[in-house]
């Protein structure tokens, strides 16, 4: 029988994080969007009719320069697009790839999804939760290297289980190279 | 296919020619292979005489619904005064579908052929091809590719010379399994929540920012230059002799319990027995295969009785009772507890939902509960019949068929493999996971 938690969790976020400061994790930062990130701003904003269009590419650089998307950051995002704040916050929660928190160095995503679960991805997950000490899904290592996450289908069925640390996707994880894997991360 | 295997010698090796081969990446690899041919020649014609020629050639898209790519493209009306786009739904998240991801990653340059020479056939100046957020590898060679063929006029404000603009840009998802429905991809690349939209109006009259729009798949844009410099007869050719309306070559992408996973690339028709069993290897040593869901997870799944006897063709698999859909082949063997694998796929569109429509939000929820509530041995013989009833409001009544998708494999399971369910209710447990333990 799953647990309350669990079932409550179908729609929840996929990785609850940590309380955190934004001050503890060096807010207030120099601005985004100047120097070489503007130019790319500016470039992007000729593809496209709207400016509302290069919302999803600004969190992206966004997320690349400070690891989170914190709610200043939104904020810094909506003043160079002309958007609200809460507009972009809307948009920000629709999708799982932005993170709302800050999450361990090494971002770990395993997928479980049933072509990779018939060829025992639960195994890889405990693994990974196993060698890296996060013990629970979600949760950041007390070392703040690692967060361990289930992720749905990376469309990569072929080569189970398909594993994506930070940009990184790695082919074909089993839970015996899982030691291995994470003994190259720095 | 070429990666991670050598192909079969039953493939025709169209698209996946170049699978594995690192020569065929950049663009000077690609043209000695003999890339944009067929734009050069495209640029030559009217746009109406491409569309004859796609629509001749009989391709269908290849993202799950088969809609005729020529008749698509013939919706767009020249001459309207509105700017056209193209967009390439690069979106590939179908649990077992990984054939496009192969496309942008061992050929970048078929794609951007293919979406220029869509793009000018609908009188699209811009094609804009949407990879989700994951596809790290495919986004950086398709966007190193992209510069490379604006940088050498292939694309661009003066593409091959011609004086014809057309431009191709790539656009990163952020993580979102609807955003591969159409008009979600539109709301999400005009920087919105990805929720789909309500059609009408469809694409072809107010698809992205509004304006005339056409959607196509990764795969289906990637023919394209084939049929142009082979012609419609040549890929015509490529089907059954008894079933002209499926044409051309599929990719398959195949995993799960299979001794050769990876993509192959067969003639539409081609018999789903001898795939299963002499391309693909068979069912891993000392198993037997026990369901295969031959289109995406998506589609209805198949017993062995009704795999075996398939063809592997649109038609050909509606006659067995499932759908070709995107071809994402996943493969079940005997070790495997169907309750269990049909829970994790409802959790799956649960998680997936986007939650506007109250019967996907809530069906997808509660039905998950209940399959896992079975799996875990707590289930009811009349949580099967709440199932269905749950399955049956979920069908056909929403905006777009992520909730049909998530009621499709319970209902087909329940259908086909009612004992293994009743033997977790009575037994008050997972029947394989007992077996595991002992």
């Amino acid at each position: 029988m799953a647990t309350s938690k669990e079932m409550g969790g179908v729609h929840a976020e996929s990785h609850a994080a940590h309380e955190s400061d934004a001050h503890a994790h060096g807010e207030p930062h120099e601005p985004v969007f100047v120097g070489e990130r503007r130019k790319q701003l500016d470039e992007l904003l000729t593809r496209y009719p709207t400016k509302m269009a290069v919302l999803l590419p600004a969190l992206w650089m966004l997320q690349e320069d400070r690891g989170w998307v914190s709610e200043a950051g939104m904020a810094e995002v909506a003043e160079v697009l002309s958007l609200t704040p809460a507009y972009v916050k809307g948009v920000v929660t629709f999708y799982t790839m932005y993170h709302q928190h800050p999450v361990g160095k090494h971002f770990i995503q395993v997928c479980t999804t049933s072509p990779c679960n018939v060829c025992g991805a639960e195994d890889v997950v405990n693994a990974f939760l196993k060698h890296t000490k996060c013990g629970e899904l979600g949760v950041t290592s007390d070392d703040g290297r690692f967060t361990v996450i289930e992720v749905e289908c990376l469309g990569a069925c072929g080569f189970a289980t398909p594993v994506m640390i930070n940009s990184d996707f790695i082919e074909s994880v089993t839970p015996e190279k899982v030691p291995d894997i994470l003994s190259k991360l720095t | 296919m070429g990666y991670p295997h050598a192909p079969h010698p039953r493939e025709t090796t169209v698209l996946s020619k170049y699978f594995g081969d690192r020569d065929a990446i950049g663009l000077d690899g690609w043209r000695k292979r003999g890339g944009y041919v067929a734009l050069e020649k495209a640029l030559g014609m009217t746009p109406a005489e491409i569309v004859g020629i796609v629509k001749d050639s009989g391709l269908r898209g290849r993202g799950g619904a088969g809609f005729p790519t020529g008749l698509k493209w013939s919706f767009m009306k020249p001459g309207d005064g509105k700017p056209h786009y193209l967009c390439c739904n690069a979106d590939e998240s179908e649990p077992g579908t990984f054939k496009d991801r192969e496309i942008m990653r061992w050929t970048p340059h078929a794609l951007i052929e293919g979406c220029a020479i869509g793009a000018y056939a609908i009188g699209a100046e811009t094609a804009y091809i949407y990879i989700r957020g994951e596809f790290t590898e495919p986004l950086e060679r398709m966007e190193a590719a992209v510069r490379e063929a604006r940088a050498a006029g292939v694309i661009g404000p003066n593409a091959m010379d011609t004086g014809k603009r057309v431009d191709v840009w790539v656009h990163k998802g952020a993580g979102a399994y609807i955003c591969g429905e159409e008009t979600a991809l539109m709301n999400s690349l005009e920087g919105r929540r990805g929720n789909p939209r309500i059609k009408p109006p469809f694409p072809a009259v107010a698809g992205v920012f509004g304006q005339p729009t056409t959607i196509n798949n990764v795969e289906t844009l990637a023919a394209v230059p084939h049929i142009l410099n082979n012609g419609a007869d040549w890929y015509k050719k490529m089907a059954r002799a008894d079933n002209p309306r499926s044409t051309g070559t599929k990719l398959w992408s195949v995993c799960g319990n299979i001794a050769r996973p990876g993509n192959y690339e067969v003639e539409m028709g081609f018999p789903f027995k001898d795939f299963l069993y002499d391309l693909c290897g068979g069912p891993p040593p000392g198993r037997k295969f026990k369901a295969v869901i031959p289109g995406g997870s998506s589609v209805p799944i198949m017993n062995m009785e009704e795999a075996e006897a398939a063809l592997m063709d649109y038609e050909g698999m509606v006659a067995k009772g499932s759908m070709l859909g995107s071809a994402g082949c996943i493969v079940i063997d005997d070790a495997q507890c169907m309750v269990k694998q049909i829970a994790r796929l409802a959790r799956f569109y649960a998680h997936e939902s986007c939650a506007q429509c109250t019967q996907c939000r809530e069906g997808t929820a509660w039905a998950t509960k209940i399959m896992e509530r079975i799996e875990a041995g707590e289930g009811t013989m009349a949580d099967l019949d709440t199932l269905l009833e749950i399955g049956d409001n979920m069908t056909g009544k929403t905006i777009c068929v992520l909730s049909d998708s998530c009621a499709v494999p319970i209902a087909s399971g329940i259908q086909k493999w009612r004992d293994e369910f009743e033997a977790h209710i009575k037994g008050k447990r997972c029947p394989f996971r007992a077996a595991a333990a002992a």
